[in-house]
């Protein structure tokens, strides 16, 4: 049922960069989420508190969007382009990322995509990067996301796309005529300079330096730019395969994490008893 | 069922080279299916005209019940010139037993690499019922390509009821890619798992940087796919008098099938010291440290203890220590016998990565530090003030 039509719409999919008489084009996949630190919990109910959250582009997402316009910069004739998945007030993650500097945006509203979960998401955002964005170069995804922190979408939208994947990078260039990229990515032992053949895909772990604010002419520039929102019907995708119902997986509990009990709280201003203290109960607990 | 478009098919043979059950044929210039495909997909990514797709439908309920077995990815890594499984295999097998005991069903552990593998037997103390070595000298190295064929591989043919990864980086990066391929749900970095009534696994995890935790099920796929947190759950004791066997998994693998490249490594770790992840003491600093020179007490108190240095995010961030040593949930998971937070805030997004240490004393500046609730022991003061005298007393 899906990948039936994964070659109708993909047929450009894999068309080589050097038949291509259009630019580079950078995806970057975003999404909004709340500021974390600000996350309560109702202690008779469970759930989370929203109200009065502040809702910010995810961190991760900001690197990957400063990588894409970074590329721009270094490398010239490259268009970038924001999508995200979301509610209509997500649109405010995909303003800043105008404001920021990428060329224009998509945003899929559609209150069908609600409850989606890491599957769910990847493949509608795979359906809607076929529908309208199927020329495509280089996806840029953030590594995850503060709110879910899955780290599951990037990967899963490459394996539907059929694409390779770079993942953890810090820091990407383009090489062979804009037809490869090379990243640096953090792995467990150190680092690892790796090369895949576009189209591919990287998430950011870290990226170039944020600039926090935008200038006045960007903000005014950003107000120009598209600004598209797509809905299910924009999609080739069947109606039992977004959000919730199209899930393969489902939420059963919600509960508070179990907070350890506080241990001792010892004045430590004077650091000959500080001292003796620790060692204390460094011999207690037989670490010494 | 995998479908074959012979208008874009060129008869490359591609497929044909990839296929790990051998059951594509070029006929004729145009590829054939067998009846032994179990739709594991290694092909369709390969096919360079994009020929090949997988119609895959809903498996009803009764065919659900047909899998059976607990699998985990067995993870390795290299260690004094050894590629050995790694801790949070222990863990998982752990884990992995209780399920397959409250199920009645085996657990196998699968292990991918070139031919190095030995001493795998003793993951049968561990808990193992059988040990599946999936062997080629393509897997040598970590791919994501390869490693996604082999493990789809595996599950299309034995189809287990779970499949378990450690959520380390390479199995946070391998089991989404396995689970879209085959369209299985997929639950990431799990701090709690069981079975409920009904046999289904039940995966518990935290959400919205530790504030929130949530039960997850999957109820339409199979295996029910996971990635566990490394350090959560214990390892038990090795029982020698376990039995378990050992079998062979025939790998069928192209070097066309790997389309990553590594140029170059750079290792920033120091081979001869503990990971972090597997360490027992670990000291660990933070921002109140205040400059990079004063690290310089933290190494000798490790020193001092027997143990090794991490630190937090912010100060990976002002590159005073490598991402190798960095301790929180965008950095490692720990789970030390000891953890020394030395001017750490403790952020939520660091208290994920540190609370199942055993003991943890946090020394802070500001009594009100989020770190304190978790610290068995908490000492308020200047820890530059304190350390220096820590060090000498418990060298005397």
């Amino acid at each position: 049922m899906i990948a039936d039509r994964y070659n109708k719409i993909s047929v450009n999919l894999r068309r080589s960069v050097a038949e291509k008489l259009v630019k580079m084009k950078i995806l970057i996949c975003v999404k909004q989420v709340p500021e974390i630190t600000d996350v309560k919990i109702n202690p008779e109910t469970g759930t989370l508190i929203r109200e009065g959250v502040d809702s910010i582009l995810n961190p991760f997402c900001e690197y990957a969007v400063e990588m894409g316009l970074e590329l721009e910069r270094h490398y010239g004739d490259i268009e970038t382009v924001a999508i995200s998945m979301g509610p209509p007030q997500a649109s405010s993650a995909l303003i800043r990322c105008l404001e920021m500097g990428v060329d224009r945006a998509t945003l899929l509203a559609d209150m069908r995509f609600a409850g989606s979960d890491t599957w769910a998401t990847a493949f509608t955002l795979a359906q809607a990067i076929r529908a309208m964005e199927g020329d495509f170069d280089l996806i840029l995804v953030g590594k995850q996301a503060i709110d879910g922190d899955t780290a599951q979408v990037g990967p899963e939208l490459s394996e539907i796309l059929g694409i390779p994947q770079i993942m953890y990078a810090v820091s990407v260039e383009l090489t062979g005529n804009k037809k490869k990229i090379r990243a640096k990515r953090e792995i467990e032992t150190g680092n690892e300079i790796m090369e895949i053949k576009l189209p591919g895909l990287v998430s950011l772990s870290k990226g170039p330096m944020i600039r926090s604010v935008s200038s006045f002419k960007e903000i005014l520039d950003a107000r120009k730019k598209e600004l598209r929102v797509a809905t299910a019907s924009d999609l080739n995708i069947d109606e039992n395969e977004l959000g919730l119902g199209g899930s393969l997986t489902q939420v059963v509990k919600i509960f508070p994490p179990q907070v350890k009990k506080t241990g001792k709280l010892v004045d430590g201003s004077e650091p000959q008893g500080a001292a003796k203290k620790l060692i204390g109960f460094l011999r207690e607990r037989k670490f010494v | 069922m995998l479908k074959i478009d012979t208008e874009k098919c060129t008869g490359c043979k591609i497929c044909e080279k990839v296929c790990p059950f051998g059951a594509i044929v070029v006929v004729d210039n145009i590829a054939q299916i067998q009846d032994n495909c179990t739709l594991c997909g290694a092909c369709v990514n390969s096919c360079p005209v994009e020929a090949l797709s997988i119609e895959r439908k809903p498996v009803p309920k009764e065919e659900l019940d047909k899998f059976s077995g607990i699998f985990i990815w067995g993870e390795c890594e290299e260690k004094n010139e050894r590629i050995v499984p790694k801790k949070v295999v222990r863990e998982l097998l752990a884990q992995g037993r209780k399920l397959a005991d409250r199920l009645d069903q085996d657990l196998t552990v699968v292990f991918l690499g070139d031919g190095k593998l030995t001493g795998l037997e003793t993951l049968i103390t561990y808990g193992a019922d059988r040990i599946m070595r999936c062997q080629h000298k393509l897997l040598g190295n970590f791919t994501t390509d390869s490693f996604t064929n082999v493990i789809s591989a595996v599950i299309s043919k034995e189809r287990p009821s779970v499949f378990l990864f450690g959520a380390t980086p390479h199995g946070r990066e391998l089991a989404p890619r396995v689970a879209a391929r085959l369209h299985l749900g997929l639950t990431a970095d799990c701090t709690g798992l069981e079975i409920d009534e009904k046999g289904e696994l039940i995966q518990t995890r935290p959400a919205f940087g530790g504030n929130i935790m949530a039960s997850i099920v999957s109820p339409y796929t199979r295996p029910q796919m996971a990635t566990v947190r490394p350090n959560v759950f214990s390892f038990v004791e090795p029982d020698n008098s376990r039995k378990g066997e050992i079998q062979d998994f025939d790998v069928i693998l192209s070097p066309s099938a790997i389309r990553t490249k590594v140029v170059a490594m750079e290792r920033l770790s120091d081979e001869r010291e503990v990971s972090i992840e597997d360490a027992d003491i670990i000291v660990s600093a933070g921002k109140g440290c205040q400059k990079k020179e004063n690290l310089k007490l933290i190494q000798e108190l490790a020193d001092a203890l027997g143990g090794v240095t991490a630190g937090s995010r912010a100060i990976v961030e002002l590159d005073w220590i490598p991402h190798t040593k960095q301790v929180g949930q965008s950095g490692l998971t720990v789970g030390p016998q000891l953890y020394i937070a030395v001017g750490i805030s403790g952020a939520i997004q660091h208290l994920v990565g540190m609370s199942s240490a055993k003991t943890i004393i946090a020394i802070n500046k500001d009594p009100d530090a989020p770190i304190f609730k978790v610290a068995d022991l908490g000492i308020v003061g200047d820890a530059m003030d304190i350390l220096p005298v820590l060090i000498r007393d418990l060298k005397k």
